[in-house]
């Protein structure tokens, strides 16, 4: 990881200076974020230019274009456009730095990007643009140094600018998506990238290892392990070797941190009976946050810190439930369905997805919190469990049994584009999406 | 004449004294036989008594082990169930649970840990939850049977460790249980 660090410091993202009369940033108008996959933008991303001869810049030409259209297209915001279509040579300058807007718009292309690549030595210098091909713009043009093992770091930030450019938010290229596999026979904690890339390992307790939560800063994750031989509290720093375990009698399970606050929230029954208590970040208990003989479970809380939603048995079945924490009130919210369980609360702040049973099979549901909906997201596709959004609030990752096993999966935050994120040996649950991680 | 009567008198006496003493002689020989034969006898009557005695005992004890493994194998083996979403004892489960108060009473330096267990139908976080509920009911229903709370532990596992993996109601049944184990 050190090594990364310096090679990401040697990685320079230089704006170059536009020589294009009236070019101006994009004003956040070509997605619609309140409807966004109500229409995708089609994009058209051709092979880049190589640059340089030989026969890495050519086929990184080819990879990289490929690695920028998916990771454009993992937003859901996008219809990628299919290259047989395309009129000009990308291995020309048209194809490239001189675009003729008209062989794109011709082909219904509204926006565009183009690339070149330029290996020597072991460095990579990627330049790219993104244009708007009706408003004949160019709306970003950026190039790139790093060594090769730079290439998906170097995509990743040009297709942040992109949505930037377009939505007015970061996006979540730099997020990771924390869960639980069976990969090595027990279930383990494993962390991969936002779209599935670069799997680790991060749990070796050769037992039951469950529910990972990230801190807000994405440094450290909260889990429940057996590892002790009963359910424990393992609260753990992602890089170095510092943390702690609250191994209280009984439950010590469903951690859920606290936004930008080293405190989280856990239910714990040492009581004798399952509530949620709020913790420091070393384990401490700071206080019980609910009192209500039954089952309350799985807190999630509004990106404001000040309603936790959570799961509580109090009204005869499981349903989701929501706390103000300055009154101390808590208000019932679902009222559909019989076994109502796993909220997860929308970055936004306006939404809760949840998992509802029916006839013993999950499905993911999202509620306004005001109680609006619910909407079902999945539907007659096996079980579908564990919602948990993206820090951007577009998209849910979930699991799903609709291919046999339990596998992590991504949709929209309407249920729209579901697709497989990863393929792995054993089953794969309980995945949570990192908040945008600092960059260092 | 006269002499010849003499002699048949006196053979009359004789013989029948000489039997007398044959037969006595020999009758004496014998009793000592039998009685030899007797003690001989009643020590391996009493010999064997005392084996059926020892074989008696014997079964008596291997009945006893055999009904101390029984009940031993009924309090780890008999799970107690329960019916979906509930941690509400059944009347099933407590008699299981009155016999199984008994044979702790019988044992009082067992040390048990009750472990709840749910089906796979709901989800994990909510399910570790309610094994939690359950172990802790058929806890609190021993305590009030005068178990000593400092001799059960209880422990959830969701639904992690199911019995049975099916997806069918008689699986999903199996699976809904506490199950009790000694330390």
């Amino acid at each position: 990881m050190k090594s990364c660090r310096t090679l990401i410091a040697c990685l320079i993202a230089s704006v170059f200076i536009l020589t294009i009369p009236g070019v101006s940033l994009a004003g956040y108008d070509y997605i619609d974020i309140t409807q966004p996959y109500l229409r995708k933008l089609p994009i058209a991303v051709p092979f880049f230019k190589k640059i340089s001869a030989g026969d890495d810049a050519a086929q990184l030409s080819r990879t990289l274009s490929d690695l920028l259209s998916d990771t454009l297209d993992f937003t859901g915001y996008f219809k990628i456009m299919n290259r047989e279509a395309f009129l000009a040579d990308p291995q020309t300058d048209a194809g490239f730095a001189n675009v003729t807007f008209h062989d794109w718009t011709s082909i219904g292309a509204e926006l565009l990007v183009t690339g070149g690549v330029l290996v020597k030595d072991n460095l990579l210098e990627v330049e790219l643009r993104l244009y708007d091909t009706f408003k004949e713009k160019l709306l970003i043009g950026k190039r790139y140094k790093g060594g090769i093992s730079d290439q998906r770091r170097i995509i990743r930030r040009f297709c942040s600018d992109v949505i930037y450019s377009l939505t007015g938010d970061r996006g979540i290229f730099n997020t990771k998506i924390a869960f639980v596999s069976t990969s090595s026979g027990t279930k383990e904690i494993y962390i991969c990238e936002f779209d599935g890339y670069n799997i680790r390992r991060v749990t070796h307790a050769k037992t039951i290892t469950l529910t990972p939560a990230w801190s807000s800063d994405g440094q450290w994750i909260a889990y429940t392990s057996y590892a002790r031989g009963k359910p424990d509290l393992y609260i753990k720093h992602l890089k170095e070797k510092r943390g702690t375990v609250v191994s209280k009698k009984g439950l010590n399970i469903t951690p859920a941190w606290l936004p930008n606050k080293f405190d989280l929230s856990a239910t714990l029954s040492f009581s004798g009976d399952p509530e949620i208590y709020l913790l420091t970040g070393t384990g401490k208990v700071i206080k019980r946050l609910t009192n209500n003989k039954g089952i309350d479970v799985s807190p999630a809380w509004s990106p404001d810190g000040k309603n936790m939603a959570f799961v509580s048995k109090r009204s005869g079945t499981p349903q989701i439930h929501v706390k103000n924490l300055d009154s101390g009130q808590v208000n019932r919210l679902t009222f559909q369905g019989r076994y109502n369980t796993q909220p997860s609360w929308s970055p936004k702040g306006d939404k809760i997805a949840y998992s509802s049973m029916e006839k013993g099979r999950n499905n993911i549901f999202v509620i306004g919190i005001d109680g609006q909906g619910p909407i079902q997201l999945t539907h007659n596709e096996g079980d579908n469990e564990s919602p948990s959004w993206s820090p951007d609030g577009n998209l849910i990752v979930f699991s799903s049994t609709r291919e046999g096993p339990s596998r992590i999966y991504v949709m929209t935050g309407y249920g729209t584009d579901q697709r497989r994120l990863l393929t792995l040996k054993g089953q794969q649950t309980q995945p949570k999406w990192s908040p945008r991680m600092t960059r260092k | 004449m006269r002499k010849k009567l003499w002699i048949i008198l006196a053979l009359a006496f004789i013989i029948p004294g000489l039997l007398f003493t044959a037969s006595c002689a020999k009758k004496a020989v014998k009793d000592d036989a039998a009685l030899a034969q007797q003690a001989e006898d009643e020590k391996a009557m009493a010999e064997k008594a005392r084996q059926e005695e020892l074989a008696r005992q014997q079964a008596i004890e291997e009945e006893r082990l055999k009904e101390a493994q029984e009940a031993r194998d009924m309090f780890l083996n008999d799970d107690i169930y329960f019916e979906f979403d509930s941690s509400i004892l059944t009347s099933e489960a407590q008699l299981l649970l009155k016999k199984k108060a008994e044979w702790l009473q019988n044992n009082p330096e067992a040390m048990s840990t009750i472990e709840g267990h749910c089906d796979d139908r709901g989800t994990n976080e909510y399910n570790l939850a309610l094994g939690d509920r359950r172990a802790t009911s058929a806890k609190t229903f021993l305590v009030d049977l005068g178990i000593s709370a400092s001799r059960l532990t209880t422990i959830s596992y969701g639904e992690e460790r199911p019995v049975d993996p099916g997806q069918n109601e008689e699986a999903w049944a199996k699976n809904r249980r506490c199950r009790f184990t000694t330390n």
